[in-house]
This record gives C-alpha cells, structure tokens and sequence, in this order.
C-alpha cells in the first residue's frame, strides 16, 4: 500500500476549478515531485494534504489513515510536515525556538507542569533540543541558532523552514518550491540535503518545484498538472519527454 | 561583550543565562526586600503600586505581547479578580485560598469569553473587548446585591494565618504581600516562556498557517493564553481593590483597558522587562506631571486632559521611534557598551520582511 495516497480531488473556488478529479500515490521512501505551469493547482494540492482546503470530492489516505478525518493542527501528529512557498517562519523568534516549534507534536507535558517548570519538562526540553541539534548540525545551521528570523537572509530562511520541518521528525515531507529563490548553489545544497533526507533518514519526500534541474536530480516519480489535472506521471526523462506536457508548457507546435 | 561557553544544554534553559546576569537580578531582589528600610511610607506605596501595575502588565504582555491578541477589555478582568476575591472573603474563605482562586476564576471565566472573541483579528478582536469594558461596569451596577454596586465595596483586612496585613496601616507588610505575588507571576510567565507553550503562543503571533502546520491547535492554544492572561490579571485585579481601599464599577474602566495597553508598548511588548518598566512609567507619570504642573502654573490651577493628553503623546512618540519600547531602548544602549567601539548605527534596523500567505489566513 501506499504511504499517500489521493484519489479523484477535486476542488473548486466559485467557478473556477482548482484542482480536477486528480489522482496520484507517493510510496514509503521515494521522493515525488510535482510540476506544472502556474495555477496549475500544485500548492492546492498541497494545501488539500495539508487540510488547509476542504476537498469537493475525493479520498485522502495517509498510512491508512482517513486524512479527511482530521482537522488541520492533527495532520502534523501524524507524521506529515511542510514548508510554504512564501516562508511562513516566526519572525520574532531565534532559529532554535523556531525548529523547537517544530517539536511540537512531540511535546508530552501539560500547562501546569509548565508553569512550574518540573524537572519531567526540563528532562523533555533536553531531549527536544537534542533531536533540533541533529536537524541543526545536519543543515549546518550553527552559526544561526540565535538569530532572529526577522534578520537573517532569504536563503538561510529557507533552509530554517526545511530544518522546522525535518525537527517534527516526520514520515512524510511536503516541500513547496524548495528552490525558488535561492542562487545556483544553494539550490545544489538543497539537492543534497533532499537526497539525504531521503537516504539517511528515510522520509518520505513529496515536493513542487519549477527548477527541472533540481526536480530531475532527486526525483523518482514526476507528476505534471495542468488546469488542475494530470497531464503525465513518470521518471523525469518520460515526463520531460512528453508531447503534452511541452504544448502546456511552451505550446503547442513549439517542438 | 560577554562570550558564554556553553558545555550543556541545560545552559540555554536555565533562568539566567551566567553567573552575571543572576547576581544582577539577585542583587535587584535584595534590594526589593530592603526596600521598605530605606524609603518612606508614601513612597513604598508607590513602588507598590509599579508592582500591581507590572503584574497586570504581564497578564496583559502574555496576551498580547506573547500571542498577539489585542485586548482592550483586560480592566474587566481586573474588576473580576477584585470583586470575586473580595466576595470570597466575605463568605469566610481565608485569603491565603481565596486570592489564588480568585485569579483561576477569573482566568476561567476569561476562557470562556475566549472562544467566542477570539474569532476575531488585530481591530475586530480589539472592538470586540472594549465591549466587556463596557459591559462590566453595567453588570456590576446589575448585581448590586453581590458587588455592593455604584456604593461599592472596601476589602477587609488580609489575614494570612492570623498575620495581619493592611495596606495603610501597616504599608511595608502590604508590599512584601505584593512582592511575592510579583515574583511567582514573572517564574510562571519565565516558566512557560522557556517550554513547549510559549512557543506555541509565539508561533500563533507570527504565523498561524505554520502554526497549525506543525501541529499547534490555534484556538486552543489563543485560549490557554487568554485564560493565563486573565488568571494574573485577576490577581493584578484584587491587589488594586486592597491599595485602592475601596471600589466600585467605575474603578476599573475603559480608561484603565487602554492605560494597560498603552504601558505594555510604551514598556516593550514581548518581553517581561517591558512590563516593569511600562508600569514604572504609568505609575509615577501622574505624580510626575502634577508635581511639574504645580511649579509651572501653580497648585490652584486645574489642566483637564493634561495626564491622557501626555500619555497619548507618549505613545505615537514611541510608535513613531522606538516600537519595541523602553527595553528596546534599553536593549540597545546595552548593546553599545558592550560592543563599544564596535556597534553599528543600522544593528538593530528592520529587515525587510518577505511575502507572507495572506490568502491561508
């Protein structure tokens, strides 16, 4: 069985359709990639799994699991994480409470214990911070740990929103747009550290990204939208190699 | 500047960062305890009264500094705490119970205010709490049967296992009263600064599409911040009706909402130092300008408007040049010394910030 898997989505904003009866499954350990021009409906896809949208039609399974069923804060606790297109970091905080935020679902302590800051929560923020300092050391963000987000350069942001995502140590990552923004090499950083994600942690990678660069350099599986629905689904080469997905891109007797 | 060596991570969660910083705020305890031997009655009242005001200063920080909730009706829930301990302690609950479950009623009661207000963002949720200002002052008319109405009502004397405490007749005893609720007040908001839910409150502060992404439930937790907040309120609230001496439903109202919210920026929102000095600056202001007025234009002379004409201009004179308050100031003539001569003119400018999700609000 499939680690995700989405069955005939379908989601409409008054007339205009979002997303259209799109189906597709990513498996345990592979990393699969979304493409498509803009408005295509990726993030919306995205934004479904993540339950941000509710869906007009279609099934949602994670693991099993009827993601359906859960509202938006409990898709977390299930072992999914995601990273926004625009950053979406807590500006006012240092590089460490934001990727302690992404802990979160691994907190086990109650407000009262909080308050009075018991030695069983001490015990945990050590183990939380433990788990961060992996995260920190794997994306070689040390000399950052302090900063404040609101000072620190748009690269480095955007691998501080991968870092709060990897800390939630989850089963499957959502990247949106890993790459945009970011100069030739930290896009080949980022290439990297998507393999390794993969590789040494075993996490499962979903991810959109408009570099073909970055997308057929890690990715096993390709799904390319338009208009809301599947145009081609394949290894990079098919994809890119497809009739249909060159005419919505450049259109058509462009080749 | 101080370089800390860190060996552990327990270093990055202790209170005080090193051996420094805790003897200064030792010192500062010692000095707070030695207090009432080196001033005078009138003015061990005022450091009193900083003290009310900087614990209802943190109640409000932790709302609206820590999670970013606007309220303009926090002078309710000081009138909440105050009735409530009151009315405790004239049914015959000895204060040492009555006061802390004065400040839990009230948090809950904030709670439950909470779902509904809560809803709403930045200026809606900011009208919609200037409501319960409003409205408090009618319900306590309403229920003159239990809060004594416009007539009012005086709290009796604290007695604390027959250790008496009154705040005219014995001031020094009133303020170690109020110095202890103060310490316990900034632990609990230290406390939960440094785990799992005051990041959570900050992270509905800056972005609640994440917030929600990383798992945080946001109604949840604006609620937790709205019930902490008015719990210390509450206590705020009831340590006003004995400096006070006597109130009624005019004591806490809308004026005092804004006065509140006026000192949490003008002090710094979003840090527990802000609370202090914001309440420092509304406590000794009035006193200020009254002494200031008399040698101007003489004591028989009456300025209506004069204290809220200065408070207001002191506030768009912060907004303008120094948003992050009197401990940003602070922050910065710090950083100066510490750094000299190596600090910078543009350390401490605004980075631009990048575009946010405005649409998954």
């Amino acid at each position: 069985m499939s680690l995700l898997e989405i069955k005939n989505a379908t989601l409409k904003f008054g007339g205009v359709v979002a997303v259209n009866d799109l189906s597709f499954s990513v498996e345990e350990g592979e990393v699969y990639a979304i493409v498509g021009p803009n408005g295509a409906g990726k993030s919306t896809a995205f934004n479904l799994i993540s339950r941000f949208y509710e869906p007009f039609a279609g099934t949602f399974t994670f693991d099993g699991n009827n993601l359906l069923d859960r509202e938006a804060d409990q898709v977390a606790d299930l072992g999914i994480a995601r990273t926004f297109q625009n950053i979406e970091l807590f500006e006012h905080a240092t590089v460490l409470q934001n990727l302690l935020v992404g802990r979160h679902r691994h907190r086990k302590t109650t407000l009262l214990e909080e308050m009075f800051f018991t030695p069983r929560v001490r015990r945990e923020e050590e183990r939380h911070r433990e788990a961060v300092e992996e995260v920190i050391d794997f994306l070689d963000l040390q000399p950052y740990r302090n900063k404040m987000i609101a000072g620190l350069p748009y690269g480095v942001r955007k691998v501080v929103e991968l870092g709060r995502a990897l800390a939630s140590k989850p089963r499957l990552l959502l990247l949106d747009e890993p790459a945009s923004g970011l100069s030739v090499e930290e896009t080949q950083d980022m290439r990297w550290w998507i393999d390794d994600i993969r590789k040494q942690m075993g996490i499962t990678v979903l991810m959109v990204e408009h570099d073909m660069g970055l997308v057929s350099g890690v990715s096993d599986r390709v799904l390319a939208l338009a208009d809301g629905a599947k145009l081609a689904e394949g290894t990079p080469a098919e994809v890119q190699a497809n009739p249909a997905v060159i005419e919505a891109y450049l259109g058509a007797g462009a080749v | 500047m101080r370089i800390h060596f860190k060996t552990s991570y327990a270093h990055d969660i202790r209170l005080f960062p090193d051996r420094w910083t805790l003897s200064i705020y030792g010192s500062l305890l010692v000095l707070a305890f030695a207090l009432p031997y080196l001033l005078d009655e009138f003015f061990l009242g005022e450091v009193t009264n900083v003290l009310i005001w900087a614990i209802a200063g943190l109640g409000l920080m932790l709302l609206t500094g820590q999670t970013g909730q606007a309220s303009l009706g926090h002078a309710a829930f000081l009138a909440i705490g105050c009735y409530a301990n009151t009315i405790l302690i004239e049914q015959g609950v000895p204060f040492i119970i009555a006061f802390p479950l004065a400040g839990i009623l009230t948090g809950l009661i904030g709670v439950i205010i909470a779902i509904p207000v809560l809803r709403l963002h930045g200026i809606y949720l900011a009208i919609a709490t200037i409501a319960l200002s409003v409205l408090a002052d009618d319900i306590i008319v309403l229920t003159e049967h239990w809060s004594g109405g416009v007539s009012g009502k005086f709290p009796e004397m604290i007695t604390i296992f027959g250790f008496e405490i009154e705040r005219w007749s014995m001031p020094s005893r009133f303020y170690y009263l109020v110095l202890v609720v103060t310490i316990i007040c900034t632990l609990f908001y230290r406390n939960l600064l440094r785990s799992p839910l005051g990041r959570a409150f900050a992270a509905v502060r800056d972005s609640e599409v994440s917030a929600t992404a990383m798992g945080v439930h946001i109604a949840r937790t604006k609620g937790k911040a709205f019930g902490l907040s008015c719990m210390i309120t509450g206590w705020a609230g009831a340590l006003m009706g004995y400096y006070a001496g006597t109130f009624n439903n005019e004591t806490f109202s809308l004026v005092i909402s804004i006065t509140l919210l006026m000192m949490i920026v003008i002090g710094g929102l979003g840090s527990i130092h802000g609370a202090f000095f914001g309440a420092v600056v509304v406590a000794f202001l009035p006193q200020a300008l009254s002494i200031l007025k008399d040698n101007v234009v003489g004591s028989g002379v009456a300025i209506p408007g004069l204290e809220t004409g200065v408070f207001g201009m002191i506030l768009i004179l912060f907004i303008l040049f120094e948003p992050m308050g009197i401990y940003g100031r602070w922050l910065k003539i710090r950083t100066w010394f510490e750094l000299f001569p190596f600090a910078r003119k543009d350390m401490f400018r605004r980075q631009k910030s990048y575009l946010k999700t405005e649409r998954l609000r």
